[in-house]
């Protein structure tokens, strides 16, 4: 393990913004490309006569 | 409609062409799928960032690899897939070929800008920019607008069928970009680095890293799986609307 501590591990050895950018962006998509697939499903759903 | 009749082994391959076959299947398998992606992806990144060593040349920089080459890989292999659907629709005239690319383009598309963007993010640190036009580059650039232009293209037409065919020959020209990618940084000198891994020779990175790496390929390849076949469903109740067998399926 590369971490001494936490704050060690969230300061990715000054590379922070880079990697938890990168983190945070791809999970956000994700999250958002989910909530569309449920909303359009239901939508779908709704729609049938 | 009748389709014409394909028989490879004993098992007619056709029917699994039919939406109603279809729906109820890739239903059952969407929670397995998206478990698999889950668990790998969880696994992924507790090798990733607590097994997998500092790098001794980026530090901890390169840890944007467990995301940035999964997403790339997934970003050209989506493509593939979707040109493949798109030409079966377009030689057998199968409407759920067709309908497998179309669920297919949104995920290639946020795959392919997840690529790009941590390619960025990555080339600041090592590189000192965070974007060049060199050929690897820019070919990936070219994949995000097939990707958004395949889907402008059928939202453009009103008449599913037509939509259909337009897509699948746009998809199918622009599958010439992949080896392009691919090759890109053999071809051309470019600021981005040769591959890592490859199939023919052994792999230049450490096992552990190595290891992380493909788990998270494999999480990322589940989710697409899972994505794809979700929105295919949606698809199909949106475009059978008032069919039948459609009315008490969930």
């Amino acid at each position: 393990m590369s971490w001494a501590s936490w704050s060690d591990f969230v300061a990715m050895g000054g590379y922070a913004l880079y990697v938890w950018g990168s983190y945070a962006v791809t999970a956000g998509l994700i999250a958002v490309e989910v909530v569309m697939l449920r909303i359009r499903r239901r939508n779908a759903l709704g729609d049938r006569p | 409609m009748s389709q014409p009749t394909l028989i490879i082994g004993s098992i007619n391959w056709f029917r699994y062409a039919s939406p109603q076959t279809f729906y109820p299947l890739a239903g059952a398998m969407i929670p397995w799928f998206a478990w698999a992606a889950a668990v790998l992806c969880g696994a992924g990144l507790a090798v990733g960032f607590f097994v997998a060593p500092t790098d001794h040349q980026q530090g901890e920089a390169y840890r944007i690899i467990f995301i940035h080459v999964p997403a790339a890989w997934m970003s050209m292999f989506i493509y593939v897939v979707m040109a493949f659907w798109a030409g079966v629709g377009l030689v057998f005239n199968t409407r759920l070929s067709h309908m497998m690319a179309t669920a297919l383009a949104p995920t290639g598309a946020l795959f392919t800008f997840v690529a790009l963007w941590t390619g960025s993010l990555w080339g600041k640190p090592t590189w000192g920019t965070w974007w060049v036009w060199d050929a690897r580059l820019t070919s990936e650039l070219i994949l995000l607008f097939l990707y958004f232009g395949f889907m402008a293209l059928q939202a453009a037409i009103d008449e599913p069928r037509r939509a259909d065919r337009a897509g699948a020959v746009l998809a199918l020209v622009g599958v010439v970009n992949i080896p392009i990618i691919y090759y890109s940084v053999k071809w051309w000198n470019t600021l981005h680095q040769g591959a890592s891994v490859s199939l023919t020779s052994a792999s230049t990175m450490a096992t552990t890293m190595l290891t992380g790496m493909l788990l998270m390929a494999l999480a990322a390849w589940m989710y697409s799986v899972a994505a794809a076949l979700h929105r295919a469903r949606s698809i199909i109740l949106e475009r059978e609307r008032g069919a039948d067998w459609l009315t008490g399926a969930r």
